[in-house]
């Protein structure tokens, strides 16, 4: 029998990356980069083409060579390490799998490389694993993309990394097959417990898989935690923007009280918790008031009266509106914003929400953020609606 | 306003368009093989009729040679000549095999490591080209002239004793032995084993190299399990156009060799040429040309690349 060494719940897994850079002459692919993950988790990078995610994933893998830092697995420091000594598996972007070996000597072949002899039951249960074990006679060209997507993960899998690495793994695949693999990977990562670093620039997929996650713009760490976290208090307006949708009111802090701050904005008062705002609050300083489109309620002008104290309101004219079954997505025209983004959730609806009818756009001081106003409003935008 | 009235036709397809290409249409790839076939017809197929007929004739230059079917010329040059058709095979697989040992490092250089300088290095394999068989094989008769630079450093380091002991020279001479027949041959054959085989290490995916370190194979084995196997089709094609034309060659041999170095197209050109025995000299090239495709095609098998393509 073939003994396995398996990654006891220590933190031998754990990936630290210190002060870690690529430079390419001139060019900064990433600059220098502070990153613990820890042992067993999920981790996203997530970020548009050129941020510098695949670098760093790279550097993990041994396949790029830092110009700056450290890299350590647990505490072993295996930055000087070339690829084939390191306790890490990658699963790349196109698979790379080996044309002239077939499924099986593919899975097999990191166990072959490290002197394992009889390796046919761990590669049958292997294929078990990823459902091929059908096809461990063909050639990988035989098989179709997410047959292949498999293939590759077992191919790393089965030498039971410490880390697992993918390189947008899930980039070839249909929509469809990509979610499925979503859940897929998710689950395996579930059974065997070992760190995953996921590259990707598909926010929706790093929100689904991922425990954590990197936002990545222009080689630096926009903002790193939770799906959650970073989908409710973003910290800067590229992750607002790439993360889902987010309306931005330019806004003066106007007074303070208890734990809130009053801001004016386009002649009305709007109320942001303190907590929640990411940027100095001296009165008359400028703040971006952000809320997500979801969050916002929007009442017809007639029933205006209706609407609770407390809640933060804005005045528009609907411009446009279009139906996608789950939600009604509503672009507002208003002074303080010119497009504002509104999602309505299909329950009860308003017959008087057409394009023309003047609103009111009010939700909860609670769901709103604040940022710094010094920094562009629009940046992710292109890049989110990209990916 | 009649230009107006004259508006362009609409792009839906119209009813005559609609109708099966016309005959002509159809016949169009054959005639366009037409050159290509009577090309073969007229300067492959009739020539081998020819040779085939001439092969089987007896005669004599005076009397005029008639076809007697008489089989037995090909017994007679095979028993005659069968050391020069060894010596073929033995120099022509020496020489493809020195290609491969010297050719494969130099496409690996060019296809993986040369970077900008891949261009300029492709020429410098190609360049030699540029100057006709005949000068650049007469130019080796000076490199391994007796006493000259190359003989005499071969001499000191005591490699023309090992040579010598191996029989591939005698004595301090290299100019008019095989192994100066195998150099030449070696020489002259090399592009044809370089450039096969930089385009299938050219065709490798460079991630297959990474995929094969992140899964634990030092650079060497990288190289034995993933990138020789995916470059054996270039090995395959390198070593088929290096043996076959170097087992029919004749011009190095007969410049570089001597006549204890002469190989069978040596034997079919004084034979064709020279002492006009032109039956010999037509069953010599077939029995060689048989041999060759007997031996690729046992080649072919046992290295399976069809497989990889």
């Amino acid at each position: 029998m073939i003994t396995v060494t398996t990654n006891k719940t220590d933190h031998g897994g754990d990936i630290r990356l210190s002060g870690i850079a690529k430079t390419y002459g001139s060019f900064t692919a990433v600059h220098p980069l502070d990153l613990t993950v820890p042992q067993g988790s999920f981790f996203a990078l997530l970020g548009a083409s050129g941020c510098g995610k695949t670098t760093t994933l790279r550097m993990i893998a041994g396949l790029e060579e830092p110009s700056a830092g450290t890299v350590h697995l647990g505490d072993q420091d295996v930055t000087a390490l070339p690829p084939y000594k390191r306790p890490v598996n990658t699963v790349f972007q196109s698979y790379a799998l080996f044309p002239h070996l077939d499924i099986f000597e593919n899975v097999a072949f990191g166990l072959r490389r490290r002197g394992i002899k009889s390796v046919k039951k761990q590669v049958g249960d292997m294929l078990d694993l990823v459902q091929l074990g059908e096809q461990a006679r063909k050639k990988p060209h035989q098989l179709s993309g997410g047959q292949q997507q498999r293939v590759a993960v077992a191919r790393a899998l089965i030498n039971h990394p410490k880390v697992l690495l993918l390189d947008e793994p899930l980039g070839a695949l249909d929509l469809k097959l990509r979610r499925q693999m979503q859940l897929e990977l998710k689950r395996i990562q579930t059974e065997v417990g070992i760190t995953f670093v996921h590259v990707t620039h598909d926010q929706e997929e790093a929100m689904t898989m991922a425990d954590t996650v990197a936002v990545m713009n222009a080689g630096r760490v926009e903002q790193l935690g939770s799906p959650t976290d970073l989908y409710e208090n973003p910290r800067t307006t590229f992750v607002a923007n790439f993360l889902g949708t987010s309306n931005f009111i330019e806004a003066e802090v106007d007074s303070k009280s208890g734990d809130d701050i009053v801001l004016k904005a386009g002649g009305g008062k709007l109320v942001l918790p303190e907590a929640r705002c990411g940027a100095a609050t001296t009165p008359g300083g400028k703040v971006l008031v952000g809320v997500r489109p979801e969050k916002i309620s929007l009442t017809h002008a007639d029933d205006a009266g209706e609407i609770p104290e407390g809640r933060n309101r804005i005045n528009g004219k609907i411009t446009n509106g279009s139906f996608i079954g789950v939600c009604t997505q509503y672009v507002v025209d208003s002074a303080v914003c010119p497009d504002f983004e509104v999602y309505v959730q299909n329950v009860d609806r308003d017959t008087r929400l057409v394009p023309g009818a003047d609103v009111v756009l009010h939700w909860s001081p609670a769901h709103t953020f604040g940022l710094d106003a010094a920094q562009d409003i629009d940046a992710g935008v292109e890049e989110g609606a990209a990916a | 306003m009649s230009t107006l009235t004259e508006a362009p036709p609409p792009l839906t397809p119209t009813a005559p368009e609609k109708k099966p290409p016309r005959k002509r249409g159809r016949l169009v790839p054959y005639w366009l093989l037409l050159p290509g076939i009577l090309w073969l017809l007229v300067f492959f197929a009739l020539p081998m009729i020819y040779q085939a007929s001439t092969s089987v004739q007896t005669g004599s230059l005076e009397e005029g040679y008639k076809v007697t079917w008489h089989f037995a010329t090909y017994w007679d040059a095979l028993s005659e000549y069968y050391p020069q058709f060894l010596r073929s095979v033995l120099y022509a697989g020496s020489a493809t095999i020195l290609c491969l040992i010297l050719g494969y490092p130099l496409a690996y250089l060019i296809a993986f490591r040369a970077g900008r300088w891949k261009n300029l290095i492709m020429i410098l394999v190609i360049a030699p080209f540029f100057t006709s068989f005949l000068i650049r094989t007469l130019a080796w008769k000076t490199i391994l002239a007796d006493g000259g630079p190359v003989v005499g450093a071969l001499n000191t380091l005591h490699v023309l004793d090992v040579t010598s002991w191996l029989g591939m020279t005698s004595g301090d001479r290299v100019l008019a032995t095989p192994l100066a027949v195998v150099c030449g041959l070696t020489y002259n054959f090399l592009p044809f084993m370089v450039l096969p085989l930089y385009t299938s290490l050219e065709r490798i995916d460079g991630r297959l190299h990474e995929a094969a370190g992140d899964l634990y194979a030092k650079p060497i084995t990288t190289f034995r399990k993933v990138t020789f196997p995916l470059s054996m089709p270039g090995v395959v094609s390198g070593t088929l156009l290096t043996f076959i034309p170097a087992a029919g060659d004749y011009v190095n041999a007969d410049l570089l060799g001597s006549t204890d170095t002469r190989m069978v197209g040596n034997v079919i050109q004084t034979q064709f040429l020279r002492i006009l025995d032109y039956p010999t000299a037509a069953a010599l090239s077939f029995i060689l040309m048989a041999a060759i495709l007997v031996m690729v095609t046992v080649y072919i098998r046992k290295s399976g690349t069809e497989d990889l393509v």
